[in-house]
């Protein structure tokens, strides 16, 4: 099927089988492999990718579902000249060992982030309950994400 | 130039490209021509395959082949152990597919190699396979009974017993003033990477070379075996170390489709791409830490520990299968833990079983036979009316007494003794930390409709295994350096460490050393890998090896280039000097090069405390973590930002085992917990309050830079402080926790057996 969507800003088109996820469909026909599939059943949020600004889990979604949405992914939340800040919170916390869950992490923090710049730690907590990983014991990743909420209230992101 | 980059907390190179999605792992490479495959494994546990029919498979639209045990006409290979290679253990080893029986829910039977997973997915549902079932073994007490047999050749399911022994235990129990004996438990666990494995290889007929990527944590050892097994000479193979999403202990040992990926691309002449999903992770990488321990302890009315002895049964699954004896060695090794226990005789028996074969997970056997023991000492202080601190305080090893003996082990002819340390200081800093003595009246007191409890644990940490470690040097064309690295990163963060020991090493500024390479094979001459908590401390001191080597290369080609002696050159990190003020830059250098090693004879040990606050609602049996504190004391902190990372990040997965986390099979071996539904992991809101403290009192005797091993510790005392936590807040049930992991429903009869 002809599926046309908007991702990272840029519009594509694709010719998918109606069965192909939409976490498949970026690895693999975009080869945007950025955003990283780690369990399929959409228990552990490491393929989360914001679909119109809400962050959704790309396995449990067809890639067919996707025609005529705006699509960002963890490449689009980044840039080449160096880290953002919600990103260099991520670093300096030591947010992340292997790098696996961590596109995840970081849209997930950025929707929550986008939406509430005076969340607390708590309610980090709790979106953040969504995205397993099993390297940091989350404490540094929940420190970041509160330590990267004064770019967001600024709108230095 | 005198660096101090060693010590100081440095943020990770390796964050730049995991936090911009550039990590590239297995599953990220894509070549021409690709085939990508998919396993048939067995739903049955214990069986006779009766018919194995591929033809209907291979008619699927999309499919190239598939692979069974036929098209090994020389033989199914076997995989062999890596670690303790006893010839008990030869009848037990796995077939890379089964073929006549199967023995486990998850064992290979066939291959299919499709143009796209979908594809062959649907292919698996066309193969025919009949097994005739057997009587399944779904425990050890089953095993034990012998009346099923996993390999009937063997007339038993007892592949070994491990026989812990130190002094006369028997002669001290015959004596002895008190003694108590305890049953208890640990639930069966496996080191969860949240990036499943994964294999891409790819045959070059026209060389006769193989390269296979997806390599992780003992590429060397791994190129060996394949060697061996699929008949091309080593320096054919070459294994490549990609990004790799955790490894804790499980993943990158060698495993069925660690032949059969590449075996399947020498088949077909065809790239070949395996992936596995998690239904497939649950049940095909290893498990690890189900043992049930029947042990006593002899004391002095006093509280002095005389002696430890008895039986721990250890669920080993149905292979004996490369690292796998590493944990039932462990848990009767280690069983006296930080304490002085002059007299143990322990027995660990290894029971075949229909499930999952299990290897080391962080911490193997030690997290287990840290439960055992300590529960068992808050126990006993009770029986003896003395408070469990002080208990604790009367028997942890001192620094006089180091280097201290343990147990030694046959058949292995383990023997070994710790290192160095005050285990009494980094206890006593735990309690202060935690504020132990003004908390410690809340035990059992119910709060808001909530009982209070703390619980302690002292563990230790063996690390730096040997018996080597090979690091290499290079000066690169603009007069960088690069390394190239022996050990293999699992997301530990080898590149930044490495970076942090060239630069003090070679004393340039840390943006001098251009790039750290780790893991593939050609890097070096011979690797080892990470396993035993053992990168930093044996890689980091053959990386200054590695350096004197380098600096004594550029002495040499300085002085025939200067024509001087090379006592009189002089490196300043960019550029070579006589002592006559003649120079050249280093840069003219480029491409020398020197290897270092590192051999090593004594295991490090670091060790510590942890101490937990908890709060257990007792209708509800949820537990919640108060507070925690862990202090270990590491020798030297190369990283104290990463190491603070691997404590608390194992103390969560710590956590985890002690009161979510287990694989439950059924009387029939049947696989309960194939999805994260399933099995539980700890999430963002589980356990919150945690905290750390390194310490670097006792540095290592035995390696130049210090450091022991330190990325164990946070798991290994997580289940005793827990359940020991959880027993005096319940005390006013007379609650005694035995089994791991402590789920909502376990508290829930431990606060109900009292009532009723």
């Amino acid at each position: 099927m002809k599926t046309r969507f908007e991702v990272n800003g840029r519009e594509v088109e694709v010719v998918v089988e109606p069965r192909l996820t939409f976490a498949d469909c970026l690895r693999h026909h975009l080869r945007l492999t950025g955003t990283h599939v780690g369990c399929e059943h959409g228990v552990c949020g490491a393929c989360t990718v914001l679909v119109d600004g809400k962050a959704v889990r790309s396995c449990l979604m067809l890639a067919v579902q996707a025609d005529g949405s705006k699509v960002v992914t963890v490449e689009g939340l980044s840039n080449d000249e160096g880290l953002t800040p919600l990103q260099a919170s991520f670093r300096k916390h030591h947010a992340l060992q292997c790098g696996f869950c961590t596109p995840g992490m970081i849209t997930t923090a950025h929707a929550l982030l986008s939406e509430e710049p005076d969340c607390d730690a708590d309610r980090v907590r709790e979106v953040l309950s969504g995205n397993l990983c099993r390297c940091t014991g989350y404490v540094s990743i929940v420190e970041a994400v509160l330590d990267a909420r004064a770019a967001y209230k600024s709108g230095t992101r | 130039m005198k660096n101090t980059f060693i010590g100081t907390p440095m943020e990770r190179r390796e964050d730049l490209r995991f936090l911009r999605g550039r990590g590239e792992y297995v599953d990220d490479l894509k070549v021409e021509g690709l085939l990508y495959a998919v396993i048939l494994r067995s739903s049955v546990a214990h069986g006779r395959i009766a018919s194995l029919d591929t033809s209907g498979a291979r008619k699927c639209p999309g499919v190239h082949t598939v692979i069974t045990a036929k098209d090994m006409p020389e033989g199914v290979p076997i995989i062999p152990m890596r670690l303790q290679p006893l010839p008990e253990f030869k009848p037990y080893e796995q077939p890379v597919l089964a073929h006549e029986k199967v023995r486990y829910v998850g064992e290979p039977v066939a291959v299919v190699l499709a143009e796209s997973v979908a594809l062959g997915e649907d292919a698996l549902e066309a193969i025919g396979l009949e097994i005739e079932p057997l009587p399944a073994i779904p425990d050890h007490a089953t095993a034990a009974r012998n009346k099923s047999l996993l390999f009937e050749a063997t007339g038993t399911n007892g592949s070994l017993v491990f026989h812990a022994r130190k002094g006369d235990a028997d002669a001290v129990f015959r004596d002895a003033p008190y003694t108590r004996r305890e049953r208890l438990s640990t639930g069966r666990h496996y080191g969860l990477t949240m990036e499943p494995r994964g294999v891409m290889a790819q045959w070059h007929a026209e060389t006769g070379r193989l390269t296979v990527s997806g390599a992780a944590k003992v590429p060397f050892f791994n190129r060996r075996i394949l060697a061996k097994q699929i008949g091309l000479p080593e320096a054919a193979i070459e294994m490549i170390e990609n990004d790799v999403g955790g490894g804790y202990g499980a993943r990158g040992e060698f495993y069925p489709e660690d032949f059969l990926i590449p075996f399947a691309a020498r088949h077909t002449n065809r790239p070949v791409k395996w992936i596995e999903d998690r239904r497939e992770n649950l049940m095909a990488m290893n498990h690890a830490r189900e043992a049930t321990a029947d042990i006593e302890i002899a004391c002095t009315r006093a509280g002095t520990i005389l002696a430890l002895r008895g039986d721990i049964h250890n669920d080993m699954g149905a292979y004996m299968r490369t690292n796998g004896a590493v944990g039932a060695r462990n848990v009767c090794q280690f069983l006296a833990g930080p304490y002085r226990v002059p007299h143990v005789k322990v027995d660990s028996h290894l029971w075949m079983t229909n499930k999952t074969p299990v290897g080391t997970y962080r911490g193997p056997g030690r997290f287990e036979s840290n439960f055992f023991l300590e529960r068992l000492i808050d126990m006993v202080a009770a029986d003896l009316g003395i408070d469990r601190v002080e208990f604790r305080r009367r028997n942890l090893v001192t620094q006089a007494e180091q280097p201290y003996p343990i147990a030694h082990v046959q058949p292995t002819d383990a023997k070994d003794q710790y290192d160095s340390g005050e285990y009494g200081a980094a206890f006593e800093q735990c309690l202060e930390e935690i504020g132990w003595h003004e908390k410690a009246r809340l035990c059992g007191r119910l709060i808001d409709g909530r009982y209070h409890g703390l619980g302690v644990s002292c563990f230790i940490e063996g690390g730096a295994a040997g018996p080597k470690e090979t690091a290499r040097l290079e000066i690169n064309d603009d007069g960088t350096f690069s390394v190239y690295l022996g050990t293999t990163s699992v997301g530990q963060g080898v590149e930044t460490i490495f970076a942090q020991i060239a630069a003090d090493a070679l004393e340039v500024p840390i943006d001098r050393i251009r790039h750290v390479h780790h893991g593939s094979t050609h890097y070096v001459s011979e690797g080892f890998g990470a396993y035993h908590s053992r990168s930093t401390v044996m890689g980091g001191s053959a990386l200054l090896d590695a350096t004197r080597n380098l600096h004594a290369a550029i002495r040499a080609a300085g002085a025939k280039r200067l024509g001087c002696d090379a006592s009189a050159i002089a490196i300043d990190g960019e550029k070579v000097s006589s002592s006559d003020g003649r120079s050249f830059p280093l840069s003219e250098l480029a491409g020398l090069t020197a290897e270092g090693t590192f051999q090593n004879h004594h295991h490090t040990y670091s060790y510590g405390t942890h101490a937990a606050h908890v709060a257990v609602d007792p209708k509800l049996g949820r537990i919640e973590i108060i507070d925690y504190v862990v202090v270990q004391d590491v020798g030297r902190a190369v990283n104290p930002l990463t190491l603070k990372g691997q404590v608390i990040g194992a103390v969560v997965q710590g956590l985890g085992g002690a009161c979510l986390e287990h694989l439950q099979y059924d009387d029939e071996g049947q696989f309960l917990t194939g999805s994260l539904a399933d099995y539980l992991l700890p999430t963002a809101t589980d356990f919150p309050n945690l905290r750390c403290v390194i310490t670097e009192n006792y540095p290592s005797p035995d390696n130049p830079l210090g450091a022991k091993g330190a990325g164990e510790g946070g798991i290994i005392a997580a289940g005793g402080a827990l359940a020991n936590a959880v027993a005096h807040a319940l005390a006013p049930f007379g609650a005694e926790p035995r089994t791991l992991p402590l789920t909502p429903s376990k508290v829930w009869e431990l606060v109900g057996r009292k009532k009723g």
